[in-house]
């Protein structure tokens, strides 16, 4: 009885998860898969270290990192763009994606130098 | 009309306090950079210390070899046989500074010697974290707070201690990044602005290359974040003040060769990654909050909560046992002993014998931050009202590093900045209520042209204030949304009008006021200014003395080692304590066996056992180190208590740590340490007190030692392995040279010898690896 109140209830959650980010407007759409892309080279990355070993360490670590922080980048760049975040409604969107660019090409920097 | 009136005179206005805030900031640099000069003006422009020789002999190094030379530098000139890989030990931000510096100067044509810019350095820093602190203190109050900060930290004497002119040590540039980096962070956090996150990821990287406290930032920041997130102060403005530094700044981290996997591999940096993880769930739970309806939103959490309980806990499990099965549980010694005082008495001697690790005593507060330490409680409360996420921040930095200066004297300094950012933000309220009452009773109410006609209270500049804070009030509860907007603003202006009658106080008691508090700080600089010309120019490698007939300057340690560069070859070996290491191979450029780098226990343990043993096993030791000459420091002719009789105990307990036949017992009498006729035979025999006292009975007739005040036990003994080569004017310094051994023994045959050594003390011999 209460297994098929939960099961309906996480059928219940799910459609309106769904629907309700079917309201999202395409452009923070694209910014969520490029996240979605990102977070997923981490996890191969990860998977490859789990079977093959961790040598050399740098590499690795500067390839989780380099996934890692572009991720969280776009996920700061969707809330300044985002228009019902009402902190930002002052910043342009032109503003907060040279930002964007500025700190991933400081991140990148980091990476080269750091990959070996 | 009148509004054009008002808004030229705001302007004017604008324009007047920007250009005295300019005038006062660089009066605050100038004062800040001429109260670090004591020591080069009764002194001379010398460089302090022990620790700041190294840097200087390594940035002599960089400024002749260039930066790739140094990145990849092996120095075998200290820790003989072992060497040291400078490149990846040392923390390159001061000595990159200071050559950059060089470079530059030299390439405009001002030829300033490396020494000059390595004297000078630490001054011209103290007065960029001084424009740091204004920035940060304008940040969490405003602008005459970040005033009054800045000319307090200019002067506040526990950094001063550390950031005089001559000490080129990793602080005198660390504060300042250190300040700097706290205030990009609290701008990102006030502005949102990805900007300064990067700027802030980029100065937290100039930290990270300039001192070891760096911990203290990349575990700080965390506490707030969760600090932030716990009292339901999250925003988006709080992820993109955090995340990306996490990323960025252990990137940045993992760069320098010191820090290197350690960025990810320590307990030191775990706060920082649990954190980042918090706030990507709390972050992703808003996210969710929003899109959802508030129904919908109960079920997604009771679903989510009963699963997500489980995983969490599974990975915990796995942290725990990951972290518990590293001895020190991840932690460096140097951390551990900062969070457990005691760890260090217990299992690392060599941290605990550091004079500057020991706990400080309570006037030590009063005389590094004076008057602040009473200003600072005031200044907590004043950051209450209101809390911002900034003045959150501050009262978070100022108990912590409370916390971490009562751990270790050498941490008040970290305090400094805090204590004058507390303090600057209370005087600056004070100042605001006192001289608002002046401005109302003497003023009056005829001036203002804003005054709302028949009201009751008297209003004048009170009525502007209300007027904006029930502006801020309506705001924010629209921001909240939904309930309660009717009874919010019916609310404001009976608070503001409470808020009304209590700002203003009677005019005698405001006068009175601000004639004490400016007597206060008064009083602090004429103390801030006694302490650094007294107290904290010393440069102790020069040593002062007055008596009647005038001044007795003591320059015994660069006579040792200048005698030492001249009269020795190039490849010869010095072995002395640890403490003189670094001056002897910047200024003697001899090899050195140990030198306060002290990485290494077990060289310093064989050091120690050598000093501690009769001469021949010293010899022996000594011997197998190729060492040539041995220097010890002697206090006993003219009172010079840091000589290394007073510091041998420490030299027989870190030796005995290694090599058990050394036992502490053994050279005390009763459980005291003495020199005199009642020491016991192993410390009249050992060989550090046979090279302080040999011959010193020929200075007086007695052997008098000024500093342990007594005569000394063994007066009249001759050395069999060691000879005298150089002793300095005042008999501080004394150098041994090792005698070769004998070509011949005379008398008995060598085997009768080693038989009669073997039927005596066997079980010694056994336990002592050196015979």
């Amino acid at each position: 009885m209460g297994r098929s109140a939960t099961t309906k209830d996480a059928h219940a959650l799910f459609h309106s998860l769904r629907s309700a980010y079917a309201a999202t407007p395409n452009h923070l759409k694209i910014i969520d898969l490029y996240i979605l892309f990102a977070v997923a080279t981490a996890v191969i990355q990860v998977a490859y270290m789990a079977i093959v070993g961790s040598f050399p360490f740098n590499s690795f670590l500067s390839g989780v990192l380099s996934c890692v922080g572009t991720a969280v980048l776009a996920v700061s760049l969707r809330i300044q763009v985002n228009k019902d975040n009402k902190e930002f409604k002052d910043l342009p969107p032109e503003r907060a994606f040279a930002d964007f660019v500025l700190c991933n090409l400081v991140l990148h920097l980091v990476i080269i130098n750091f990959l070996g | 009309m009148a509004a054009q009136e008002t808004s030229q005179s705001a302007i004017f206005r604008h324009a007047f306090g920007n250009v005295l805030s300019f005038t006062v900031l660089l009066l605050i640099g100038v004062m800040a950079f001429s109260i670090r000069l004591f020591s080069v003006i009764k002194y001379e422009s010398v460089i302090h210390e022990f620790d700041p020789y190294f840097n200087y002999r390594v940035t002599q190094f960089l400024t002749k070899s260039g930066v790739y030379d140094f990145w990849n530098w092996f120095d075998d000139r200290t820790w003989y046989p072992l060497g040291r890989v400078i490149g990846g030990t040392v923390y390159p931000g001061l000595t990159l500074t200071a050559g950059t510096l060089w470079r530059i100067l030299n390439s405009i044509n001002i030829p300033l010697s490396v020494e000059t810019v390595c004297v000078f350095t630490a001054p011209v820093f103290s007065a960029f974290a001084s424009w740091a602190t204004y920035l940060l203190t304008k940040e969490i109050k405003g602008a005459g707070a970040g005033l009054t900060a800045a000319a307090l930290l200019a002067m506040v004497p526990s950094y001063i201690s550390r950031s005089v002119a001559g000490s080129y040590d990793n602080e005198a540039v660390a504060i300042f990044a250190l300040i700097f980096t706290f205030y990009l962070y609290i701008k990102t956090l006030n502005t949102g602005s990805l900007f300064y996150a990067t700027l802030n990821a980029i100065a937290y990287f100039y930290m990270v290359c300039s001192w070891g406290g760096y911990t203290f930032i990349i575990n700080l920041i965390p506490m707030h974040v969760l600090l932030c997130i716990v009292t339901g102060r999250y925003s988006p403005r709080l992820y993109i003040a955090y995340a990306p530094l996490v990323v960025l700044g252990t990137l940045l981290a993992a760069l320098v060769p010191v820090v290197g996997f350690n960025a990810v591999m320590t307990s030191e940096h775990f706060a920082s990654f649990l954190v980042f993880i918090i706030i990507h769930v709390v972050a992703l739970v808003y996210y969710i909050k929003g899109i959802l309806t508030p129904q919908m939103f109960k079920v997604a959490v009771t679903l989510v909560v009963s699963v997500g309980m489980v995983l969490c806990f599974a990975v915990l499990a796995v942290l725990i046992a990951l972290v518990a099965s590293s001895p020190t549980k991840g932690w460096s010694g140097r951390s551990l002993s900062l969070l457990d005082p005691t760890y260090a008495s217990k299992y690392i001697p060599i941290i605990a014998s550091v004079s500057e690790h020991q706990p400080p005593t309570w006037p030590s507060y009063f005389m590094d931050i004076n008057v602040l330490a009473f200003l600072v409680p005031a200044g907590i409360i004043a950051c209450f009202l209101p809390l911002s996420d900034a003045s959150s921040f501050a009262v978070l930095y100022i108990v912590t590093s409370v916390y971490f200066s009562g751990v270790m004297v050498r941490l008040m300094l970290v305090l400094a900045p805090a204590a004058c950012i507390m303090s600057g933000i209370a005087l600056s309220e004070a100042f605001d209520v006192f001289t608002r009452s002046i401005k109302f009773h003497l003023v009056g109410t005829t001036q203002n042209p804003q005054e709302n006609a028949g009201d009751a209270t008297k209003v004048t500049q009170n009525d502007v204030k209300s007027e904006k804070s029930e502006d801020t009030v309506k705001e924010r509860s629209s921001r909240k949304s939904k309930k309660k907007d009717k009874e919010n603003i019916e609310k404001p202006s009976l608070v503001s009008r409470v808020e009304k009658r209590l700002l203003v106080l009677p005019l005698e008691t405001s006068v009175m006021a601000v004639f004490l508090v400016v007597l206060l700080g008064a009083f602090y600089v004429v103390h801030c200014v006694w302490a650094a010309a007294e107290a904290y120019s010393a440069p102790s490698i020069v040593l002062t003395s007055r008596s009647h007939d005038g001044l007795h300057v003591f320059d015994d340690f660069r006579e040792a080692y200048a005698w030492l560069s001249h009269n020795t070859e190039v490849d010869d070996k010095v072995a002395s304590w640890w403490d003189y290491g670094y001056q002897t191979t910047a200024m003697a450029n001899r090899t050195v066996i140990v030198d306060n780098n002290t990485w290494n226990n077990t060289h310093i343990a064989t050091v120690g056992t050598a000093l501690s043993s009769p001469e021949k096993a010293a010899w022996d030791i000594f011997n197998s180190l190729d060492v040539k000459y041995v220097l010890v420091v002697f206090g006993g002719l003219v009172g010079y208590p840091s000589d290394d009789i007073n510091k041998f105990l420490w030299m027989v307990r870190i030796g005995g740590g290694v090599f058990p036949h050394i036992k502490e017992p053994d050279y005390l009498r009763d459980g005291q340490y003495r020199i005199d006729s009642q020491a016991t035979p192993t410390m009249l025999n050992c060989l550090m007190y046979k090279l302080s006292y040999y011959r010193f009975v020929e200075t007086d007739g007695r052997g008098y030692d000024k500093v342990r005040n007594t005569e000394i036990g063994k007066k009249h003994f001759k050395l069999n392995h060691f000879e005298e080569v150089f002793t300095t004017h005042h008999w501080m310094v004394r150098i041994y040279k090792l005698k070769s051994p004998r070509n011949r023994i005379r008398g008995k045959t060598k085997r009768s010898k080693s038989q009669k050594s073997g039927t005596s003390k066997r079980s010694t011999r056994k336990k002592n690896p050196w015979q």
